[in-house]
């Protein structure tokens, strides 16, 4: 699985690093960005899961494969 | 003294160009019908407007009232979050429903940039202020912050009963904001009297308003002046200093930010931590459960900032339409209230409970879109650390008078008097 960003939703609310920090950081402006290719390591997937839902802008999306 | 051609005369002189807004009758008093009559200033609101919002999504989901010169209610999260994201119809040029419109040719900048801005000039204002607000940024400020609560609760010890809003809540946001703007400390009590005379006096009449506001212009204007001559790394200083377009901002643009910083910083937080301290001293399962699990906390503040959400904002509309099933007028005023989108029963489930361990919680308590607050990686450190020492310091603490109570009217809500027995 995979998590994506999409930056034309995103509002730098935080939620993805504060929840999922192995997975997302912030910019310096503070809008999360994608640590890596972003694929979720083992062990993540409920975390990546907690990102997704948790976003006030519905900006991150978690494709299969890869 | 240093020289700085835009401080060397007040801004605010009158011009004889500069339009005029709009005055409407104030109008108080009894609420008849929520659905055609509501004003969130009365008493019945204040004290909880949970019931109301409720009964509205039900019953009349976009209300509307004649006061203020006629504002709409929005109850549902969808509507709210519909509004929030629609710049393009609903202006910001006045973020505090008064009875007072400012004229339109003060968009798209406004008054407190960049929280009464509009695109395209919003997302540049915005972006100055955004570096120093990130999590990172703000964290610098954690151990101080630790260390005040600390010695405000320090200064209970022989207390069997305190007001945690006026003695703990207020005085974190003050001191924190302070010193990030770089104004002085012993200041606080000054800070209190203009948020309340902003936030909570928007029923005076215009010209005592336009007294009241003149004096936070002047305490503003005070500090930039300290600031040009001994500059510091500070935010104050940053303003001076910071360039848009390639000039410096214009003065009314660093005035209308500070005092933007200074006043959305206080009374919010002041409102957060003392509604969550309110939650847990009549909640002892939820207090008990936050001081057995400290690690729980995060997730507790989410929940907490989904049900007593401080902060209702408003908007202007630009033009006359038929917006979702009513017929809004230009310059009709929007009460877009993220409180009453965060207990919307078709967005969250068991809405109106408190369910302290949510792990699925897309509330708006720092808005939506363009405009999400800018302090809320702020206001978070602030709410964790005095929940944090609060509970580490009282695991123990009940609320001393119920009716005592008292929560603030208009759009920042909170609690103004909080007597708990410890």
């Amino acid at each position: 699985m995979k998590v994506q960003i999409d930056s034309g939703r995103c509002q730098g609310h935080g939620r993805c690093y504060d929840i999922a920090p192995g997975l997302f950081g912030d910019d310096d402006e503070g809008y999360g960005r994608v640590l890596g290719d972003g694929l979720v390591p083992p062990g993540q997937d409920h975390e990546a899961h907690l990102a997704v839902a948790n976003c006030p802008e519905r900006a991150i999306t978690l494709t299969k494969g890869a | 003294m240093a020289l700085d051609d835009r401080f060397s005369q007040d801004f605010r002189e009158p011009d004889a160009e500069r339009p005029f807004g709009t005055r409407n009758e104030i109008i108080t008093g009894l609420v008849s019908d929520w659905a055609t009559d509501f004003s969130h200033l009365e008493p019945e609101w204040s004290a909880d407007p949970y019931p109301i919002q409720d009964d509205l999504r039900q019953r009349c989901p976009i209300a509307h009232t004649d006061r203020f010169g006629g504002a709409w209610l929005p109850t549902r999260y969808e509507d709210v979050a519909a509004i929030a994201y629609d710049t393009e119809r609903f202006s910001s040029r006045s973020i505090i429903l008064s009875n007072f419109r400012p004229p339109p040719e003060v968009a798209p900048i406004g008054g407190s940039p960049p929280i009464s801005s509009d695109p395209p000039f919003h997302h540049d204002a915005r972006k100055l202020l955004l570096p120093p607000f990130t999590k990172s940024a703000v964290e610098r400020q954690e151990p101080a912050t630790r260390a005040f609560c600390h010695s405000l609760i320090d200064a209970f010890e022989g207390r069997e009963v305190v007001d945690a809003a006026r003695d703990y809540a207020q005085h974190i946001p003050m001191r924190v904001i302070a010193d990030m703007l770089g104004f002085p400390a012993e200041d606080g009590p000054q800070f209190r009297e203009f948020v309340e005379n902003l936030l909570e006096g928007i029923n005076l009449p215009p010209d005592e308003r336009i007294e009241r506001v003149s004096r936070l212009f002047d305490y503003l204007l005070a500090q930039v002046n300290e600031h040009l001559d001994d500059p510091r790394e500070d935010l104050t200083t940053y303003l001076i200093n910071a360039e848009l377009y390639g000039h410096k901002l214009d003065s009314s643009h660093v005035v209308g930010t500070m005092a933007l910083l200074l006043i959305a910083g206080i009374d919010t937080s002041w409102s957060a931590i003392g509604a969550s301290l309110w939650h847990l001293a009549r909640t002892p399962a939820d207090r008990e459960r936050l001081v057995a699990e400290p690690g729980l906390l995060p997730t507790a503040m989410e929940e907490l900032l989904r049900a007593y959400a401080p902060v209702t904002m408003a908007r202007l509309v630009k033009e006359d339409m038929r917006w979702h099933g009513v017929d809004m007028k230009a310059d009709d005023w929007i009460l877009l209230s993220f409180p009453a989108a965060n207990r919307d029963p078709a967005q969250f489930d068991r809405a109106g409970e408190v369910v302290i361990d949510r792990e699925i919680n897309r509330h708006a308590a720092f808005g939506l879109g363009i405009h999400r607050c800018v302090g809320s990686h702020l206001a978070r450190m602030e709410l964790r650390v005095a929940l944090e020492v609060w509970l580490e310091r009282i695991p123990e603490f009940t609320l001393a008078d119920p009716s005592a109570v008292t929560w603030a009217a208009g759009q920042i809500r909170g609690p103004r008097t909080l007597p708990l027995r410890i």
